[in-house]
């Protein structure tokens, strides 16, 4: 990923931030231009942090960059607020990954860019510690 | 030293990943014997110092219930650095929301940064240069295999923002000293992947001279003696020393229990003496008093007296350090190496 697109997407990936239709209250994450109201007016939504997986995949083969990681967890969450998320679920087993499992959002390295370019973060989640 | 206003702690987090690296294991791989923790903690292959500082910093902010834009500094101490050169701080505060109004920076000196970090924010928040500040000590530190350290090098951190004091503060500084001299008993050249250290120079010249120099000068100058104080925590390198610190300082074993967590996740650097703190506030009570000394090699310590207050009893939800240390699964050395990449492709 390229630094300026990075940047960009600091904030939503940092702070699992999305938007809200002012309209109609839709709420998108990742953003989009336009909502299915037709409405152009968004203003900044913060998602639940909290949440549980509905599905879920184990990655054997990595695309690149994720190589290392595998065998990792790729998961729908449906978050306490409604909205749905895709993300990587760490600190867990891929083998003890369940439906229902409760989750909560986590800020961790993504990918690194080689060993000379940026290192990118963002949320994952974590089955959640009370 | 004294600020010019009273200046406490308005919340705090810590964090530690939940990998373990057992002693035993060590010694399994290189026929050693020794074990001066029982075990250490590891990151996972996508933790690293920010990431655990994001981890720390964000409880601290949700149990201090402040607005984070509010937060005027934000400094992180330690000393692996996921940048050579780029702040640490810049993506934490971006991360809690502190930006773009806001001062960060990275402190290095060993196992002190992060109380370097703490006296630099209490002297802002006292000067009245700021409303909030925030200190945060992480580490994922490095030990070369083989060597004494590989034992006790260990991954893990804390985060205190300071305000003014009042009735929100859940412990107020009383007053705090630090002791420096130029004693090269630990270092790492820049670009080196490992520290070297003077073995046994480590420790009356270095760790004992100052951790005792700092806290000797701030009884003297408070008046305090070691029985005023519930609770006592000392820069934990291994299971040793601190305990050592305490019996020359006149404190008891009873008194630096709750923040002696070497011995379980062993020395977590820039984070070991704010994680001792933090596991300490875990269990005070209002009025409780707290000794704190750290120790960074190089050398110096930074020495701390808190003063606990009621609303510690409302400001410490969330996991505490103790679920932190229990929520653990052992690695065996070569998953240790990998999650912190010193394997070699």
């Amino acid at each position: 990923m390229s630094v300026p697109r990075y940047w960009r997407n600091e904030v939503p990936r940092y702070r699992l931030q999305g938007e809200e239709c002012s309209q109609c209250g839709a709420k998108y994450f990742p953003t989009r231009p336009v909502c299915k109201c037709g409405s152009t007016d968004f203003k900044p939504y913060k998602l639940a942090e909290r949440g549980e997986v509905v599905t879920w995949t184990t990655i054997s083969s990595a695309p690149t960059g994720f190589e290392k990681y595998v065998p990792y967890v790729v998961a729908l969450i449906e978050l306490e607020d409604g909205c749905k998320v895709l993300s990587q679920v760490v600190d867990i087993a891929p083998d003890a990954v369940e439906a229902g499992l409760k989750v909560e959002a986590v800020f961790r390295k993504v990918k690194e860019d080689g060993k000379e370019g940026i290192l990118q973060y963002g949320y994952k989640f974590r089955p959640v510690v009370e | 030293m004294k600020t010019g206003r009273q200046v406490g702690i308005i919340g705090y987090g810590a964090y530690v990943p939940m990998y373990r690296l057992k002693a035993s294991e060590i010694n399994r791989v290189w026929g050693g014997f020794g074990a001066p923790v029982e075990e250490k903690s590891v990151v996972a292959l996508d933790e690293d110092t920010i990431t655990i500082s994001v981890e720390a910093a964000k409880q601290a902010v949700k149990r201090a219930n402040i607005d984070p834009s509010e937060i005027g500094a934000v400094y992180v101490g330690t000393e692996s650095k996921p940048y050579a050169v780029k702040p640490s701080g810049t993506i934490v505060a971006e991360v809690i929301g502190a930006t773009p109004s806001v001062s960060t920076a990275d402190y290095e000196f060993a196992c002190k940064a992060g109380t370097e970090a703490m006296q630099t924010c209490i002297g802002l928040v006292g000067s009245g240069m700021h409303k909030y500040a925030m200190a945060i000590g992480a580490d994922t530190a490095q030990g070369r295999p083989q060597d004494a350290l590989e034992y006790t090098a260990a991954c893990g951190g804390a985060a205190f923002i300071f305000g003014e004091r009042s009735a929100e503060t859940i412990a107020y500084l009383e007053a705090s000293y630090s002791f420096v001299t130029d004693t090269p008993d630990f270092w790492r050249r820049s670009k080196e992947m490992y520290p070297r250290h003077g073995n046994r120079f480590t420790g009356a010249p270095a760790y004992f001279k100052h951790i005792t120099g700092a806290g000797k000068a701030l009884l003297e100058e408070t008046g305090y003696k070691p029985e005023d104080f519930k609770w006592a925590v000392f820069h934990q390198p291994n299971a040793k020393f601190p305990i050592n610190a305490a019996k020359i300082m006149g404190f008891s074993m009873d008194q630096i229990e709750p923040g002696l967590v070497s011995p379980r996740i062993g020395n977590t650097y820039a984070g070991s003496t704010p994680v001792g703190l933090a596991a300490t506030l875990d269990v005070a009570e209002p009025d409780d008093k707290i000794f704190v000394v750290s120790y960074g090699s190089g050398s110096g310590s930074d020495a701390f007296i808190f003063t606990v207050q009621d609303a510690i009893l409302e400001k410490r939800e969330g996991p505490k350090m103790e679920t932190f240390i229990e929520r653990k699964e052992y690695v065996d050395y070569a998953t240790y190496l990998k999650n912190r990449g010193q394997i070699i492709k």
